[in-house]
């Protein structure tokens, strides 16, 4: 099994004819993904590679199409209300990449879906994947085994980093979920574990931190509380300067909450194994799978 | 925290995150204290009168037309103005200009102050504080105020959390009149003044929501003698990710009081930050930046900054970005760490080939680079007579070693 997506995903692409979007729909169907629909205003009637059907609307696609899953890639500007209008459809996974949305529209979005009991991931995140099942999101496919390992991350390229010393090391993974790295996000860390310690297939899960916020310090407390399988974890940010935001907008140290040293300890104390380095991640799952 | 059929009073809490509070105001764009002023009047928020000066000369006459003891404050994007003597007193037009004077040479942690605004000292009774953050945990703006302002509000958290209100609004409905109210009861008891700081409690929400807060402060929030309540100082931070749609707010950012690097590299759409090692770092994407910064260190070297490039990259991100680091002395060794997603790799090569072209580079390159088209980025490179490695750890290495003449590694 696989946590949040497998073979049944059946999937939509919000913004299928955007740069980024076309490019992804492609890899994302060449992976084997299920790609059943797409969304743009205005090219409703029109196909995308000879083979989906575009949509002027997400409520239209969902009921032509039984699509389950929707995938975001519209500009910042507009996300806001593709989550809005994806949540009202009727889905039950929405996947939101876009980078740059503004916080005060995410305090609006999280309980709009809230109410819809639906899960949101993102925004400003990788996306998903559960080798050899279906991919959503941007992550690269080719750098995934199919395995017994899950995976949780705030980072997009440094998932793609740590997913790649595993395979090469063949370890496979369950899922690899990127949770993205914005202040309001509409799934964690916990989550994701919870999910992870449900799934029959997953023996391990890799946990991929960043400095910023509280989430690892409770994610940690989390494991030891409710979680039998084991957890390594890593944390970047390490050598960033106190007070500086890098990046992610919830990368921001803060004074004494949120430093790499703090979360290092909180994973420490908690039973999660420590990396010092993405590669050492290869050797502490070793370690604790045997 | 969150209001709920259980709790439906808000509660009071220590603010935990306060630091956060602090960060923010430095992290995203600021504005100054005087434009911040000009957001809050138009909303209808009572601010004594003030004008900005560049000289002593202007402070003198501004002193002069306002005709009673002024108050000359520096206007930066730093904490602790007072403290560091960036606010005075001034009780003649003379004695404006000279402080003025002495303000206007002073620098601030590491900012020099170009401006200073004049305005009248007010007779002040009471002080308190009033503020809006975006918070991670609720997930909503929360309201903070308390009756002890015109001092540091961490220090009001820490010292005595009893006098900070904490209340986090459903941004679906906005502040409402009930909850403005329960805010100003909490500040003052006389009811005159809990109507009129209701009023400016829900003037500056709007104020924060509709221009794109991430931060909106009010210290002192003061009464006077005779009973009025004013704001004397005004704070907003605006999230860097409304400026697309809010031009004017974006015209506001003031580039004179940021470091020249950083406002070429937001201008090219790159992130980045100086740094004081010697291995200049281009990453894509944050995690990997901090993680490739980490690893530097960890095999002994030292980065001379944090550099992402960011998704779906362009080649003429990669030339900006490599104009940046070799205009720092201290770099000795170039490092690319790229793991293509929804950056293509080829994009990136061509970037470094067209960037070399124009610049040739008076420092070693080591490129680390893999995923998202990489067979095409390896050939660009190749026919351009440079290589690439695929290991990271191996990659930084070789960086640390050619920064250091080998002595690291």
């Amino acid at each position: 099994m696989s946590i949040f997506i497998d073979k049944d995903t059946r999937l939509l692409v919000q913004g299928i004819t955007g740069r980024d979007g076309s490019f992804h729909a492609k890899q994302m169907m060449a992976y084997g993904t299920q790609v059943v629909a797409g969304v743009t205003p205005g090219k409703g009637g029109q196909q995308f590679e000879n083979k989906v059907p575009i949509f002027n609307t997400v409520a239209e696609a969902v009921k032509k199409t039984g699509a389950n899953t929707s995938v975001i890639y519209v500009p910042p500007a507009f996300a806001a209300d593709a989550m809005m209008e994806a949540a009202d459809a009727g889905l039950s996974l929405i996947v939101a990449i876009t980078e740059g949305v503004p916080v005060l529209d995410m305090t609006r979005v999280y309980p709009f879906v809230k109410d819809r009991h639906l899960r949101l991931l993102g925004p400003n995140c990788p996306g998903l994947i559960s080798p050899g099942k279906s991919n959503v999101g941007i992550i690269p496919g080719r750098i995934c085994m199919q395995g017994n390992v899950g995976l949780v991350s705030r980072s997009g390229t440094l998932t793609y980093e740590v997913v790649y010393q595993m395979t090469r090391a063949k370890i496979g993974q369950t899922t690899c979920v990127g949770i993205g790295g914005d202040p309001i996000n509409g799934t964690n860390f916990i989550d994701c574990l919870a999910a992870f310690e449900k799934d029959p297939d997953t023996a391990a899960v890799v946990m991929i931190g960043e400095i910023g916020g509280t989430d690892e310090q409770e994610a940690a407390r989390f494991v030891k509380e409710k979680m039998k399988k084991p957890v390594v974890g890593f944390i970047a940010g390490q050598t960033a300067p106190p007070g500086r935001r890098m990046g992610h907008a919830g990368a921001i140290i803060s004074g004494s909450a949120g430093t790499a040293a703090e979360k290092m300890q909180a994973f420490e104390d908690n039973g999660v194994g420590v990396a010092k380095r993405p590669r050492d991640v290869v050797d502490l799952l070793k370690r604790a799978m045997r | 925290m969150t209001r709920t059929a259980d709790n439906p009073h808000p509660v009071q809490l220590p603010l935990f995150e306060v630091p956060d509070l602090r960060h923010k105001i430095g992290e995203s764009v600021n504005i100054h204290e005087y434009q911040a002023k000009e957001i809050f009047r138009k909303y209808g928020i009572p601010i004594p009168p003030g004008e900005v000066a560049t000289t002593p000369e202007q402070a003198e006459a501004i002193a002069r037309k306002f005709g009673s003891t002024v108050v000359v404050k520096a206007q930066v994007h730093a904490g602790g103005r007072g403290k560091a003597g960036g606010v005075k007193l001034a009780k003649t037009p003379e004695e404006a200009r000279s402080v003025a004077a002495q303000i206007l040479k002073l620098t601030i942690k590491g900012l020099p102050v170009q401006k200073v605004l004049v305005t009248p000292a007010a007779d002040i009774a009471t002080e308190a504080y009033a503020g809006i953050i975006v918070d991670r945990a609720t997930k909503r703006p929360v309201f903070i105020a308390s009756p002890a302002g015109g001092i540091d509000i961490e220090e009001v958290a820490a010292k005595t959390p009893e006098k900070l209100l904490r209340h986090p609004i459903d941004p679906r409905y906005g502040l409402q009149p009930f909850e403005a109210m329960q805010l100003a009861f909490f500040l003052y008891s006389d009811f005159k003044q809990a109507r009129a700081a209701a009023r400016i409690l829900s003037q500056l929400y709007k104020a924060f929501i509709e221009n794109g807060g991430s931060l909106a402060e009010i210290n002192p929030l003061v009464t006077t003698p005779t009973g009025e309540v004013l704001a004397l100082d005004a704070k907003m931070v605006i999230d860097d990710n409304e400026l697309d749609r809010r031009p004017d707010i974006a015209a506001l950012r003031d580039e004179s009081a940021e470091a020249p690097s950083e406002v070429e590299a937001r201008e090219a759409s790159l992130t980045f930050i100086k740094l004081d090692g010697n291995v200049g770092c281009v990453v894509n994407g944050a995690g990997l930046a901090m993680a490739t910064m980490d690893l530097v260190k960890y095999y002994g070297g030292d980065p001379a900054n944090f550099l992402d490039i960011g998704g779906s990259s362009n080649p003429e991100k990669v030339v900006s970005a490599l104009k940046i680091i070799t205009e720092d002395p201290n770099v000795k060794a170039i490092l690319f760490n790229i793991f293509g997603g929804i950056t293509r790799t080829d994009d990136v090569a061509n970037g470094i080939v067209t960037a070399i072209k124009e610049n040739p580079l008076r420092v070693p390159l080591v490129i680390r680079l893999t995923g998202t088209n990489e067979e095409i980025a390896l050939k660009i490179l190749d026919e351009h007579k440079l290589s690439a490695m695929t290991d990271m750890d191996e990659a930084v290495q070789k960086a640390v070693a050619l920064a250091t003449g080998g002595k690291a590694a």
